[in-house]
């Protein structure tokens, strides 16, 4: 079943990329309000025009048939936005945010977009990654690597904890023990001293076999800020676990997740066991959120309680949410949007919760498939019977 | 005279006060059609969700292939071979069609994470394998929907979901297959053209046993080969067709009595 590529058609995806780094590029540069209000005002007028000319849909096609050359070109719109940021702090930091949330964002996608096991505390299992960080780099020698494996073990081995109640539930009430869960959680780091109470820990900088991320690279007289480096880890981290929940998705078990969400009646009648899907993606999708969380604790050098509330989950679940639920590059792009704009836009910041909600609300009403709704499941994009 | 395949004894199901099957003995031969009637609420769907596992007996066995079905989990009665369709459409509708067909070929799937995540050119030959079980299996229905496997469940019409229902309840090659009011909520001509195409399944399935719960007699006597009649969660009669539509006691069950 050999196909023929027309390599014109990749087109349209390598082009619209371009135009997405190039408003990256853009918009992390601008300076004032005006400007980036009027650049977000601007990328909404587009896109819908865009959308009315059918360009959206010939991207969408063209990434869909081309999905080697897609992925490589978001690859390296991520590389060139480094590139031209390279010795400015603030948004490289953005940025390897941006990419670590994303990978706790595709754990949250596993467990209620394809299981529907709803999770209220996805906060609470990156905070579970930063504080084992926390806690093993001041207490042991571990390598850095294992020390971020360790975090994600440890926020899935946590998660079990919750398991039998989650699995006995349903719906709001599964909801509802999520949501105790974050909130026992956080006053459990408030009141334990061991952990730094209130005021957290400190954490040193990642070091990778010899390699210290905590010390920007020099060329001559050019000096790379170090969250460069943290670019590079937090990008191939998103990248494997990207891959790794596409192919999920696009498997046997990425059907029985979806089955089991739909319908469990007609799930027992032909074999597939509801609970072993459930605890499955539950596990994978904390593991996923300890593993971030590991890293960005060692990137920002520091982990306090306040980071990690109920308000975040929430802006973790909305972030699901706004993409698309089950659709990974949905997400990709909501986070983008709802963790950068905003730092940018500054007179946001203090509504930033109610925005959020309000978009949710908007989405849920007038477009419940998101702003990249889920296509029906293609196990190998370009195959053909 | 043809070998016992599925027998229970003394089968009941209580909810509360309610007793919906009450000591029910009956037995399904290998290789029959057998059809299953009796007035609403007489205990055809309870008898179904009893044998598949889905209600727990509150009493008497089943016996298939020397296991007892009473004690066993749905999952295990459907690996054993006993699959079913529902009166009330259960497809998983935003899923595409070959998904839900997949749904009902879990069994002979392989669940490993390592085989789905890593082994992708193995998977790639079950899944071009599945795919082409599948086409041939839905061609038995329908030409045209088998040319739409990948679109989803949802945009197709009532005759093709009950179709897409019934692949997936025979696609994992079952010996006992449990069709529950195929015809609801289709016409006379639909309904004719859907046994029609069971029947040919049949034939390329031999030793396929069907029960089938049906309202329209006059498909019961075209397709059925024996059948047995409930009221009250009990057996008030069984045989031919014709014997059991000539029944007194079946004619007072549903008409009443004068």
């Amino acid at each position: 079943m050999k196909r023929l590529i027309d390599p014109a058609s990749a087109f349209p995806a390598l082009i619209s990329m371009a135009g997405v780094t190039l408003f990256t590029l853009l918009f992390l540069h601008a300076e004032s309000q005006e400007a980036v209000l009027g650049l977000t005002l601007g990328a909404a007028i587009a896109l819908l025009l865009l959308a009315r000319f059918g360009w959206n849909a010939r991207a969408a096609a063209s990434f869909a048939g081309h999905s080697g050359a897609g992925n490589a070109s978001v690859i390296i719109g991520v590389l060139v936005v480094v590139a031209v940021f390279y010795d400015q702090h603030f948004p490289l930091l953005m940025l390897a945010s941006v990419l670590l949330y994303i990978v706790v964002c595709l754990g949250l996608n596993l467990q209620f977009g394809y299981a529907g096991v709803v999770n209220f505390a996805g906060a609470a299992f990156f905070g579970i990654g930063c504080y084992t960080a926390a806690v093993l780099t001041e207490h042991s020698a571990l390598p850095h690597l294992l020390v971020v494996v360790a975090g994600g073990v440890m926020a899935a081995g946590i998660g079990s904890l919750l398991i039998l109640p989650v699995l006995r539930t349903y719906g709001h009430y599964a909801a509802l023990i999520t949501i105790a869960f974050g909130i026992l959680f956080r006053v459990f780091l408030e009141v334990n001293d061991a952990l730094g109470g209130p005021q957290g820990m400190k954490l040193p900088g990642m070091e990778i076999f010899g390699w210290k991320l905590n010390d920007g690279l020099t060329f001559g007289d050019i000096e790379v800020s170090f969250y460069a480096n943290y670019v590079l880890v937090a990008l191939a981290m998103a990248a494997v676990a990207f891959m790794l929940v596409r192919r999920l998705e696009r498997s046997w078990i990425g059907l029985n997740l979806d089955a089991v969400r739909l319908d469990e009646t007609a799930c027992a009648a032909f074999g597939i066991d509801v609970a072993r899907w459930k605890i499955t993606a539950f596990t994978l999708g904390n593991f996923l959120a300890g593993l971030a969380g590991a890293v960005y604790a060692m990137m920002t050098g520091f982990v306090a309680p306040n980071s990690f509330t109920f308000g975040d989950s929430l802006i973790l679940v909305s972030i699901v949410i706004l993409g698309g639920i089950g659709n990974p590059w949905g997400l990709t792009v909501a986070t983008a949007i709802v963790l950068i704009l905003p730092e940018k836009l500054q007179f946001i910041q203090e509504y930033r919760l109610l925005l959020y909600a309000g978009l949710v609300i908007l989405i849920l009403l007038f477009r419940p498939g998101g702003l990249m709704p889920r296509q029906v499941r293609n196990y190998f994009p370009g195959w053909k019977p | 005279m043809n070998q016992v395949l599925l027998a229970c004894d003394g089968l009941s199901m209580r909810f509360g006060g309610l007793v919906a099957l009450n000591a029910l003995s009956l037995s399904v031969n290998e290789g029959e059609i057998l059809g299953l009637i009796g007035p609403n609420g007489s205990g055809k769907t309870t008898f179904f969700n009893v044998i598949t596992g889905i209600y727990q007996a509150s009493a008497g066995r089943v016996d298939y292939r020397g296991q007892d079905l009473a004690r066993l989990s749905a999952q295990e009665i459907y690996r054993a071979g006993v699959t079913r369709t529902f009166q009330r459409s259960r497809l998983c509708l935003p899923l595409s069609i070959f998904d839900n067909l997949m749904i009902g070929n879990h069994r002979r799937l392989n669940h490993g994470l390592w085989f789905n995540l890593m082994r992708r050119r193995e998977f790639r030959r079950q899944f071009e394998q599945q795919y082409v079980q599948a086409q041939g299996l839905v061609r038995t229905f329908s030409q045209s929907l088998s040319e739409r496997l990948f679109e989803p469940a949802a945009s197709v019409n009532m005759i093709d979901r009950r179709r897409i229902e019934i692949c997936r309840a025979l696609i994992s090659q079952p010996t006992l297959l449990l069709l529950d009011e195929p015809s609801a909520g289709m016409t006379h001509e639909e309904t004719r053209e859907l046994m029609d195409d069971i029947l040919i399944v049949r034939e390329h399935m031999p030793g396929l046993s069907i029960v089938i719960i049906e309202h329209e007699m006059n498909v019961i006597e075209r397709i059925t080969e024996r059948c047995i009649v409930l009221n009250f969660g009990q057996k008030i009669c069984e045989g031919p067709y014709a014997k059991i539509a000539a029944d007194p006691q079946v004619q007072e069950a549903y008409l009443g009595t004068a």
